[in-house]
């Protein structure tokens, strides 16, 4: 848990030192950065106010100390005349739009989560399944067309998928006109009926992917002495690989799954961008293309933020299933 | 090849400065824990070992898993670093030589492993690999590398032409054979061999004992054979370091350990040995030991053999007993000796000797 | 009757080359045929029959005859040792008759009469229910042959009701008690502990109370030593003999170790590249020993019961390959005594001969020339 607390600390401090020590050493003066802050009628006056609101004169490690202080308790901020609280945890806000970064972050939450969960729970069942079908069936007709099909899907980049699907599904075939995100509290079945084709085409690469771990790690596990103790003892055949060779073969998807799905939190750009939600993922690219360090910040921390607490949650549920986890 | 034919007489354990000698040896492996790697606790996996082997002798190293013999064969290679006590090579202090300091000695001290599968450099060819030595330590040869590899593949009973092949078209004892001649390749003093055959089938097993036997001889090879089998043990050493637990409980030459075994734990060593005749089955009396080797993390108080021991009395789990010569050549380390001279029964006053002979009818113990 | 199974790859099996054409049929454990081993005559059915069982691989590399044709015959109360090399075929005879190969990539022939029901080619669940019931097996390494995330009472637990309609209560007082009966410790504690938080001879006797908590009449050891130290192994021997006499069922050894077959077997049979070279009572193969390949493994051991020789007697060269197998007797380019049986060691397969009672040997060699090189030159450096 300290670990985890630690680990946040240091990505924190990274990123800051990316967007603030970085331009400074390339060359670039706190005056340019104060600019970029006070927009298109920029006058020294005001850059002056905003340097000095924004502190951007003081030495860097109080700076990041500010930071640091406005995430955990908030922070004032005044751009001129207005002055205005920023409750923590504060993010700042977005240089193009004067909007405080994090309310619009946790707006978007439950865009991405949504997506990613959904796609997650998709990925899982498909790829488990087929792993451990074409494992036991292993040269079949199925193998070979399913791990075909998986190396396709693996090569396939998700924006691919995502436009074939959208052609064929909404501008084509009429299915979905146009998919948009309704928040499940609005809505439940539109909600997952319009994630229909965002699921599968995020799925699509992941399930994959999963299939081929999946068959690898059961045919690893099948040619195990305890398969062929659980089978001396004259279990069925289904039950063996049920209980005795997929749950050892499902150790390390776990730990990957817990990797991949932090990370598709942070943001499922691509899929996000071509079904245009507004998920934390779309909210970075903003960022990134108008050089909106605030919203840039507050996103690497979030998705920071759930990738720890999955790596963390994945070490625990190792623990759950491996018991020689627990006692070493 | 050999070069020089001094024969040196076996037993020569007195007087003549050994080859090697072990004083005090130490190795413990720390235990760690959480973030911050504090330590815990320690493997106390070699506590305080003495040794000594005499030129052209060959000591065999017995015990179970777990008792530090491993430890103790790369500790004498120095391929593991002592935490404690003193190895001398030829009179020299060699225990916190460098890795550099120790180049020129890797000519003299070799060391053969178990696996025959995983030591070998899958990519190399035998070639490379018998070759390599020549090439690490820089050594101009008569007739050129090659020459000599081949020569050395013909002393260990493969065929020459086979130079340029890969580790994997060999057999297990074939693999073996590559090993020894690869450790053999500087012409080296001493030879430290961690179960030389106890990978390999039965029938090439004794292949190897006989050809390590015939490499001794012909070379004037003094071997350090670490091994469980107390048989092969038996086979291929002048004298004998039984060890349990981190610690050597018993030293003598080999008639006299395996005819008059003092130690209890040797004597149960014996009896669990299956011997090949059915007819002996019903006539034998076992000494079964009770309970599995204890942790070396957490070893027992006094003699560490006292738990299983069926001899051991309160003494025995306070204090530690040393290992002292009970007769000539023969040191053992217990409270209770067995077959011990009735001098040594002085020596050890709660000692309570046995008068029958050999290993097997001994104190049977139920389990 | 031979038949794999409901193996696909098997359509051509008129042509298999494999199938008996016109072996014995034996009727409910009636032994035809084979000569039979066993040192008591007078009981015509054997409780596990072999006959003439042949375990065949089909690899990239071509066909390995693993087990190329095994007969024998053991009785309940009895131990008999299989003893060979690694290659031998000891293992994969003991999983054929167990059921254990899988039928799309082993070819098996032959017979299996288990307390006079046929197994090879037997409804795949009939021998499903015998396992783990009737026959029951233990592996040589309980590290890897237990499931590392299941505890050891789980697995026995497991073991128990696959068999028995019983609460799972009930079981688990049942493992408890098997525990206890093969001398853990604390078993009320020891049984809801993991395989890793035992010590191999634990593990190995944790192992032994899962194969024997249904009550085998039939149970196999496959190496079950081999991984433990010998005062350890000492124990696990003495424990298997303990239960044999206790349980009053069949044993099969199977292990590299003539002592340790020393220490249990009733009976022996030494397997050498798929095939049976000698078989015999325990006592008759050890005292008397008539195949070449027997001498050359007991000159192979070092013997502590024995006067220390100078050098070891042991057999040249290497096992051979099981795709290419050498012709006529397997043995034969490893054998010292080819010369003296005038080329056929080279082109006829040695027939598995009676040789005397209760022994039988696969050897060309004559008689005389035989008990000579026994007496004259095998024995004295033994």
């Amino acid at each position: 848990m300290i670990a985890a607390l630690l680990l946040l600390l240091v990505v924190s401090a990274v990123t800051f030192a990316i967007f603030f020590l970085l331009p400074r050493l390339g060359g670039q003066t706190t005056t340019q950065l104060a600019t970029q802050y006070v927009g298109k009628d920029a006058n020294p006056e005001s850059i002056a106010a905003v340097k000095k609101n924004l502190g951007f004169d003081l030495p860097l490690y109080e700076q990041y100390w500010h930071f640091i202080k406005a995430i955990a308790v908030g922070a004032n901020y005044k751009f001129g005349p207005d002055a205005s609280v920023c409750h923590a945890p504060c993010f700042g806000y977005s240089f193009k739009s004067h909007i405080e970064v994090w309310p619009e972050l946790k707006s978007r939450i439950p865009v991405t989560l949504s997506l990613a969960i959904g796609a997650a729970v998709i990925w899982v069942i498909s790829g488990v399944a087929i792993g451990v079908l074409s494992a036991l069936k292993r040269g079949s007709f199925f193998d070979r067309l399913s791990m075909g099909v998986a190396l396709a899907g693996v090569s396939l980049p998700t924006f691919f998928t995502g436009m074939l699907a959208l052609g064929f599904f909404q501008y084509n075939w009429h299915i979905w006109d146009n998919v948009q995100f309704v928040p499940i509290s609005d809505d439940p079945f539109q909600w997952a009926w319009n994630l229909v084709l965002p699921w599968c085409s995020l799925a699509f690469l992941y399930s994959a992917l999963y299939a081929r771990l999946t068959r690898a790690g059961m045919l690893e596990t099948m040619g195990e002495d305890y398969i062929r103790t659980a089978r001396a003892k004259g279990l069925r055949e289904s039950r063996v690989v049920a209980k005795h060779g997929l749950r050892a073969a499902l150790t390390p998807i776990v730990t990957i799954f817990g990797m991949d799905f932090g990370l598709l939190i942070g943001g499922a750009v691509i899929t996000e961008n071509v079904f245009s939600f507004k998920g934390i993922g779309a909210y970075a690219v903003d960022g990134i293309r108008d050089n909106d360090l605030p919203i840039v910040l507050g996103v690497t921390m979030v998705a920071a933020f759930f990738i720890i607490m999955c790596s963390l949650l994945v070490d625990l549920l190792y623990a759950a299933i491996d018991p020689r986890v627990r006692y070493s | 090849m050999p070069q020089e034919d001094v024969k040196i007489p076996q037993q020569s354990t007195a007087g003549a400065e050994p080859l090697l000698r072990v004083t005090g040896l130490v190795k413990h492996f720390p235990i760690t824990k959480g973030m911050l790697r504090r330590q815990v606790g320690a493997v106390q996996a070699v506590d305080g070992i003495d040794l000594q082997v005499a030129a052209g002798q060959t000591l065999g190293v017995v015990g179970e898993s777990g008792c530090g013999k491993s430890t103790m064969g790369r500790l004498i290679t120095r391929l593991l670093e002592p935490t404690g006590g003193k190895i001398e090579f030829q009179g020299r202090d060699i225990t916190h030589l460098s890795v550099g300091e120790m180049r020129p000695l890797r000519r003299d001290v070799q060391m053969i492993f178990q696996d025959p599968y995983s030591s070998l450099n899958p990519r190399h060819t035998i070639g490379t690999i018998v070759g390599a030595p020549f090439k690490l330590q820089k050594v101009a040869t008569e007739s050129g590398v090659k020459k000599e590899v081949q020569n050395l593949l013909e002393l260990v009973g493969l065929n020459p032409e086979h130079y340029n092949r890969y580790p994997h078209e060999f057999s297990g004892g074939q693999r073996q054979r590559i090993g020894i001649a690869r450790a053999l390749a500087l012409k080296p003093k001493l030879v430290v061999a961690d179960e030389p055959v106890s990978a390999l089938d039965v029938s090439i097993q004794a292949q190897v004992v006989n050809l390590l036997d015939d490499l001794q001889s012909e070379l004037g090879l003094t071997y350090v054979i670490i091994a469980h089998d107390l048989s092969v043990i038996r086979h291929v050493s002048d004298r004998i370091a039984v060890m349990y637990l981190g610690k050597v409980v018993e030293v003598a030459d080999r008639e006299a350990l395996y005819g008059q075994p003092m130690h209890p734990y040797t004597n149960a060593l014996l009896s669990a040995v299956p011997v090949p005749d059915p007819k002996r089955r019903t006539a034998r009396q076992r000494i079964l030991l009770t309970g599995d080797v204890p942790s070396p993390i957490n070893p027992p108080s006094g003699c560490r053999f006292h738990t299983r021991c069926w001899k051991a009395t309160e003494v025995c789990s306070t204090q530690e007993p040393p290992l002292i010569a009970l007769a000539t050549g023969h040191e053992v380390a217990c409270h209770h000796p067995e077959n011990a001279p009735a001098k040594a029964q002085e020596k050890n006053a709660q000692g309570k000797g046995a008068e029958n002979g050999p290993a097997i009818g001994n104190q049977p113990t139920d389990l | 009757m031979s038949t794999a199974g409901s193996d696909p790859l098997r359509k051509d099996s008129d042509r298999d080359p494999l199938r008996k054409e016109d072996g014995p049929a034996p009727s409910a454990g009636a032994t035809v045929g084979e000569p039979v081993l066993t040192a008591r005559p007078d009981t015509a059915e054997a409780f596990l029959a072999v006959r003439d069982l042949k375990i065949h691989f089909n690899t990239d590399d071509g066909l390995v005859r693993s087990v190329d044709g095994i007969s024998f015959d053991l009785q309940r109360g009895r131990t008999l040792g299989i003893v060979g090399e690694s290659g031998s075929g000891k293992s994969v005879t003991s999983l054929g008759i167990m059921g254990l190969h899988r039928t799309a990539k082993a070819r098996i022939s032959g017979e299996v009469w288990l307390d006079g029901e046929e197994l090879i080619g037997a409804d795949p669940d009939r021998v499903r229910r015998l396992r783990g019931m009737k026959m029951a097996m233990i592996f040589q390494d309980p590290l890897s042959a237990m499931h590392p995330y299941y505890t050891v009472g789980a697995q026995i637990v497991e073991a128990c009701r696959v068999h028995q309609d019983v609460s799972k209560q009930v079981a688990r007082k049942r493992a408890i008690e098997m525990l206890d009966r093969v001398g853990i410790p604390e078993p009320h504690q020891r049984v809801a502990d993991y395989p890793h938080q035992f010590s191999g001879g634990m593990r190995q006797r944790a192992m032994i109370a899962m194969a024997l908590v249904n009550n085998p009449e039939l149970l196999i050891a496959d190496e079950p030593t081999t991984a433990l130290d010998v005062t350890v192994q000492a124990q696990i021997l003495d424990l298997i003999r303990d239960l044999q006499k206790e349980f009053g069922s069949a044993v099969i050894m199977i292990t590299h170790d003539l002592g340790v077959v020393a220490e249990l077997a009733d009976d022996l049979l030494v397997m050498y590249a798929g095939r049976c070279v000698e078989r015999g009572t325990a006592e008759k193969v050890f005292t008397e020993p008539q195949h070449p390949y027997t001498w050359g493994l007991l000159g192979s051991m070092p013997r502590m019961d024995r006067e220390r020789t100078e050098r070891l007697n042991p057999v040249k060269g290497a096992p051979p390959s099981l795709i290419n197998v050498p012709s006529g007797c397997a043995f034969h380019p490893r054998c010292p005594y080819v010369g003296l049986n005038g080329g056929s060691s080279e082109t006829i397969v040695p027939e598995l001969r009676e040789t005397a009672a209760g022994h039988w040997s696969a050897c060309h060699l004559g008689e005389q020339d035989r008990d000579r090189i026994w007496t004259e030159e095998i024995a004295p450096k033994l």
